[in-house]
């Protein structure tokens, strides 16, 4: 089944493509926007900005170090660089300069790391990135961004270059379906997003798997259990607050995750949890291990990152709470 | 002290590169840790530059937006970048004697910002004509004229990000970046040529695209020279190769390279201070 259909949610765009049409406005309406691509423009989507606004777009070539280090100068002239490339590529080869250059200084520049998570698929674990968000939470100066619509994406692309100080957003190769409105986005740093009501557990989710949560929702409702759905877009700084209540409210949590569930979202959810308001909690994630080439779907279901995933979690975790 | 706008003469350079050989001693020892004999290599070079007349800048405007940027990449040299700013009146001289203390701004290693004049994060080697091509194409995009200066330590040359930086600024013209090389012949296990051999030097400038000049880093009036040409060059970036002494002024330093990393005990400070006369 696609995703978000249990949900009811309408089909979208790969979030690539809206990312790309995201920084193209922001550009227009930003004169201090600039660029950065490591020649992989066509791929991040950033290449309509190289078209329509050339002299404030930079390939820097295949030298991600080289690129994030001459961001970090270009915002120290005043200008919002947007340091584009693969996510795999850019964190792991540029995370020196990203940590000297960008996030000891506290700089004002801006990171997307395009093809998050498996769902990149059949380039293989090599350009995976399943360990961007905690590479990125090694840096504290940094805000993380985690768009899981694209009326999300829209609003962080917006957001972050609105923001004062290092920001990284995780874009995606695939399609994630529509959860908002694209006029009426609810989205704010800092400030997770409920995107669904109820009492019996939390799925707390980021990216991808909101939409794979509201299925489960949808699927645990078939069965009498109503979930809370938390949209969890902003890992860094974390709304501690909506995560006190959706344990003490709902009692149990569930976390969903494309990414490697340590020193991702979960953990990060289950250290706010622990010390405040601890619950039964369950991770949906990747495990400790690399993946493999494939479809995005099968790669989903292989490593256990489905509705189905989810829904097994939830149940688990609801059985522990009334155990309690 | 500070010193005034006004380029200083030959002598009150001279002079001036003494008192700062002078007080890197001090400010390392009274620390009990730092890179003396690094900073000693590159005292001319930062005299000449930043008060010789080569950078315009303004100490009391650091962020004045037409200025001339000076990115020390080689961020362990940090005890001579704070005495010369200091001395060019950016701070007050005080602070240098809480180098390397909890709750101070003169951090081991420099911090952006952290005070006034310190353009940029230093410490982790190999970013610095990165960070200046930054600079370059914003002054662009800005229309700013200004010309950027990055000190590279001739060890920091091993780093792969150096000669990322170099393609790139060959192939984005920066003929305003200026790259100067404290080219010492010493990294922190030994000579450079037995550890991790740079040589031909400045041919792997020159086929990257960049204009090359050789000097003796420590003659005052060579590097003045050396910068007037540099401002001349069009096309291309310039690299400047200074050839130093590491711990320059300092005989026993200067004769042994395990001084790397490490500040003067008070005895051989009290030997080094001698030798340098200082007062």
């Amino acid at each position: 089944m696609p995703l978000g259909d249990k949900a009811g949610l309408k089909p979208a765009k790969p979030m690539r493509e809206v990312f790309g049409e995201a920084l193209l406005a922001l550009v227009r309406e930003n004169e201090r926007v600039v660029v950065l691509d490591g020649d992989l423009s066509n791929t991040t989507k950033t290449l309509a900005v190289r078209e329509a606004f050339p002299e404030r777009f930079f390939n820097i070539g295949l030298a991600e170090s080289n690129m994030v280090s001459i961001g970090a100068g270009l915002a120290d002239c005043g200008f919002i660089p947007f340091i584009t490339s693969m996510s795999g590529f850019l964190l792991t080869n540029g995370y020196d300069q990203l940590r000297l250059n960008i996030a000891i200084g506290g700089v004002n520049a801006k990171v997307v790391g395009s093809h998050g998570g498996i769902t990149l698929g059949k380039d293989g674990p090599t350009a995976m990135a399943i360990e961007d968000l905690a590479l990125v939470g090694g840096l504290p100066s940094f805000v993380i961004l985690v768009p899981s619509d694209p009326a999300t994406m829209h609003a962080a692309v917006r957001a972050m270059a609105a923001w004062e100080g290092p920001v990284y957003l995780r874009s995606s190769r695939v399609a994630m379906p529509h959860i908002y409105p694209m006029d009426a986005c609810p989205f704010e740093i800092g400030k997770a997003i409920v995107a669904r009501e109820g009492d019996d557990l939390t799925i707390v989710g980021c990216g991808i798997m909101v939409a794979a949560a509201l299925d489960a929702a949808a699927m645990l409702a078939d069965e009498g259990i109503e979930a809370r759905v938390l949209d969890l877009h902003t890992l860094r700084p974390l709304d501690e607050r909506a995560l006190v209540a959706a344990a003490r409210e709902t009692g149990a949590i569930v976390t969903a995750e494309e990414h490697l569930l340590h020193g991702g979202m979960g953990s990060n959810v289950a250290r706010i949890v622990a010390e405040h308001y601890p619950v039964p909690m369950r991770f949906v994630g990747l495990a400790d291990t690399y993946t493999e080439s494939g479809d995005p779907e099968d790669l989903l279901a292989k490593y256990g990152l489905t509705a189905e995933d989810i829904v097994l979690a939830a149940k688990e975790v609801v059985r522990a709470k009334r155990r309690r | 002290m500070t010193v005034q706008d006004k380029p200083l003469s030959l002598s009150q350079l001279e002079e001036l590169a003494h008192r700062i050989r002078c007080t890197i001693l001090e400010i390392t020892t009274h620390a009990g840790s730092g890179h003396p004999s690094s900073s000693w290599s590159a005292v001319e070079i930062l005299t000449a530059l930043y008060f010789g007349g080569v950078l315009r800048h303004r100490p009391h405007d650091p962020w004045w937006p037409e200025r001339d940027r000076f990115i020390l990449s080689k961020g362990h040299a940090a005890p001579l970048f704070y005495t010369v700013l200091a001395e060019a009146g950016y701070f007050d001289r005080d602070l240098l004697w809480t180098l390397r203390t909890v709750g101070s701004p003169v951090e081991g290693h420099p911090i952006r910002r952290r005070l006034p004049g310190i353009e940029n994060t230093s410490g982790s080697l190999g970013k610095g004509i990165s960070l200046g091509i930054g600079h370059v194409l914003g002054g662009r995009l800005n229309g700013l004229s200004y010309r950027v200066y990055v000190l590279l330590g001739d060890g920091e040359c091993e780093e792969g990000q150096i000669w990322e930086g170099a393609m790139a600024a060959a192939h984005f013209a920066c003929d305003n970046l200026c790259a100067i090389v404290d080219y010492n012949k010493y990294q922190e296990t030994g000579p450079i040529s037995r550890e991790m051999a740079l040589e031909p030097f400045a041919e792997k400038w020159r086929a990257f695209g960049w204009h090359v000049l050789e000097c003796d880093g420590h003659d005052l009036s060579a590097l003045l020279t050396s910068f007037e040409q540099a401002a001349g060059l069009k096309d291309r970036p310039t690299a400047i190769i200074a050839h130093t002494v590491k711990g320059k002024g300092v005989s026993f330093v200067e004769a042994d390279y395990t001084y790397h990393g490490r500040a003067l005990k008070p005895a051989e400070a009290d030997r080094a201070r001698e030798e340098l006369r200082c007062r």
